[in-house]
């Protein structure tokens, strides 16, 4: 019995472990996998050729992800500047003005708004937002745009990180001591100076580090910017015109790819591009945020 | 003149916050809103009872069956393979290392970041080991792919259940003679069951709607998978492809699978915050 017992112990343990150094092994199968597949195409360009060039002929053999970097670094930080207003002031307003029933009103708010899948955002983009950009927002400006715009795509993209930001940013303010609010509240602040002055300053690297992670998740977003943003090898020149993001690049031929050769290669080098920015990215701004948890 | 400015000052941004939050809310609405009144019409029973039939893509008879089929097999699948890897992991992470805690920030930093690589990565990763171990896109494939993406995720969320039983518990279950296993399994896994029950809902959701790690890996077709070794349809992709058809009939129906989607999202989400609350 007690033998039996001791065996069970052991094996799960073992099958933890395993499974532990699994996960741990999975981001380095990842980057081998994709450093292995673009090897072909890094032995016949040199990388600052394949980053920095933007010619664009697959068939050819010339790869230049460069229009493709633009365009994705665009269409992100334009989302952010539409989404941290947003997130900002709704988080302080949920954690310092609102009742106690409107923030646990908002939780399920936030969750479904995480939920949705990307494919149904970008069919609302289709509908809404691309003929809002088209016929009401370009006009306005004194532009001429189909609505299939890097700026149609930074506002569904805007969106969809609303909740990821949103729920990073109520961890923040939740987080903030009571007796730094009253102090200022009791040296005669109002509450708005005491959350412009006190809380922002005191969260500050949390907030940052809230944005920098919506800006990597936003960056690797590829579907719903896909179908909006109009897909077109360009560097765009302003926020109405179409662009063509990385991810979307590497959805959207992933049919063609196995016809003209390097391209898969071309394209796994795209992934793997990705990958490693936004690892990044996230090394950074997790490490900021371990580092202020710590303090 | 003073306290007048800071009057404003703070009323403006009180409306002005106010305002943002109405915002976020409003365009839930809208989104639903606006996915279910142009899809709800071409909903029928039809659309969702029977395989494409010949000329299906011109605007023929037919449904999506293949894929809402396909989407819960892969979704389900998958959502089992990676609680099979999450558990021992989370009990793992919250038993053994408990006293590590050095050790425990690092893993949870480590699948923080994990979390953040993108799905469009995952897939054209998972496209690299079918390559390379010279397999077809399948269902098998897909599954493993979605997976992967799913299992960070799913280890965090329990982990965060876990995290909150007392150590005490521990403990006592020591004290009585249990071994670590009987510990993780009979003591931890009843204690943490409802909050594991919403970390899986949140899982399943992941795996149901995401498009780019299946795009590269399960493939498409127009029946229903008889096996792991087929390729198979997924709503987000079936709503994608027949969205770039130029066809009305065609373009209607994806709006339709939206709201299919759409609502079994939505049902996901509200269980798993039904669960949340009776806790």
């Amino acid at each position: 019995m007690l033998l039996s017992r001791k065996l069970t112990d052991n094996i799960s343990s073992k099958w933890m472990v395993t499974c532990l150094t699994f996960c741990l092994l999975l981001p380095l199968a990842i980057g081998t996998g994709l450093v292995f597949k673009s090897t072909p195409l890094l032995s016949e360009h040199r990388l600052s050729e394949l980053v920095f060039s933007k010619d664009w002929f697959p068939s050819d053999n010339r790869f230049g992800f460069w229009s493709f970097i633009v365009s994705s670094v665009w269409v992100t930080v334009l989302s952010l500047i539409i989404s941290i207003p947003l997130c900002l002031l709704s988080a302080i307003y949920l954690t310092q003005y609102a009742p106690k029933w409107f923030l646990k009103f908002m939780r399920p708010v936030i969750d479904i708004l995480a939920g949705i899948p990307s494919v149904v955002y970008g069919v609302w983009g289709l509908l809404i937002v691309v003929p809002l950009v088209g016929d009401k927002i370009a006009p306005f400006f004194g532009k001429e745009s189909l609505g299939y715009s890097l700026l149609a795509g930074a506002i569904v993209l805007a969106v969809m990180s609303i909740p990821y930001i949103l729920n990073m940013l109520l961890e923040v303010f939740r987080q903030m001591p009571v007796e730094l609010g009253e102090a200022s509240l009791a040296l005669g602040a109002t509450k708005w100076e005491t959350i412009k002055h006190s809380f922002l300053r005191k969260g500050s690297t949390g907030i940052i580090s809230a944005f920098g992670l919506g800006f990597s998740k936003a960056l690797g977003e590829t579907i719903a910017v896909l179908m909006v943003v109009g897909n077109v090898v360009q560097i765009p020149k302003s926020m109405f015109d179409s662009g063509y993001t990385l991810p979307g690049l590497i959805a959207n031929n992933y049919g063609e790819m196995m016809s003209i050769p390097s391209y898969d290669s071309a394209l796994m080098f795209g992934a793997l591009l990705l990958f490693v920015i936004i690892v990044i990215i996230n090394v950074i701004f997790r490490y900021i945020i371990y580092k202020s948890e710590a303090l | 003149m003073m306290t007048f400015r800071r009057k404003y000052e703070e009323r403006f941004f009180r409306a002005l916050s106010f305002l943002f939050t109405a915002i976020i809310v409003f365009v839930l609405v809208q989104i639903i809103w606006t996915v279910v009144k142009k899809g709800f019409p071409s909903l029928s029973w039809q659309m969702i009872t029977q395989e494409p039939k010949g000329g299906f893509y011109f605007g023929k008879d037919g449904g999506i069956l293949n894929a809402i089929a396909g989407s819960f097999y892969l979704a389900v699948c998958s959502t089992i393979l990676a609680f099979v890897i999450s558990l021992p992991v989370a009990l793992f992470m919250n038993i053994y290392l408990i006293r590590y805690q050095r050790l425990l920030i690092g893993i949870r930093f480590f699948l923080d970041v994990l979390w953040g690589v993108p799905s469009i990565v995952y897939g054209a990763f998972g496209f690299t080991l079918l390559m390379y171990l010279g397999y077809k896109n399948s269902l098998g494939a897909g599954i493993i792919t979605v997976a992967a993406m799913i299992t960070p995720i799913m280890i965090r969320a329990m982990d965060e259940v876990l995290k909150t039983i007392p150590i005490g518990l521990q403990e006592a279950s020591y004290a009585l003679g249990s071994t670590k296993t009987e510990t993780a399994y009979k003591v931890f896994f009843r204690e943490a069951l409802p909050g594991f029950a919403t970390a899986i809902l949140l899982a399943f959701g992941r795996g149901i709607g995401d498009a780019a790690s299946v795009l590269f890996t399960a493939g498409y077709t127009d029946h229903i998978p008889h096996g792991f070794s087929e390729p198979t349809a997924t709503l987000p992709l079936a709503i994608f492809f027949q969205l770039s058809s130029p066809i009305e009939e065609v373009q209607n129906r994806a709006y339709a699978a939206a709201v299919i989607l759409t609502v079994i999202v939505l049902v996901l989400s509200v269980s798993a915050r039904l669960i949340k609350m009776k806790k």
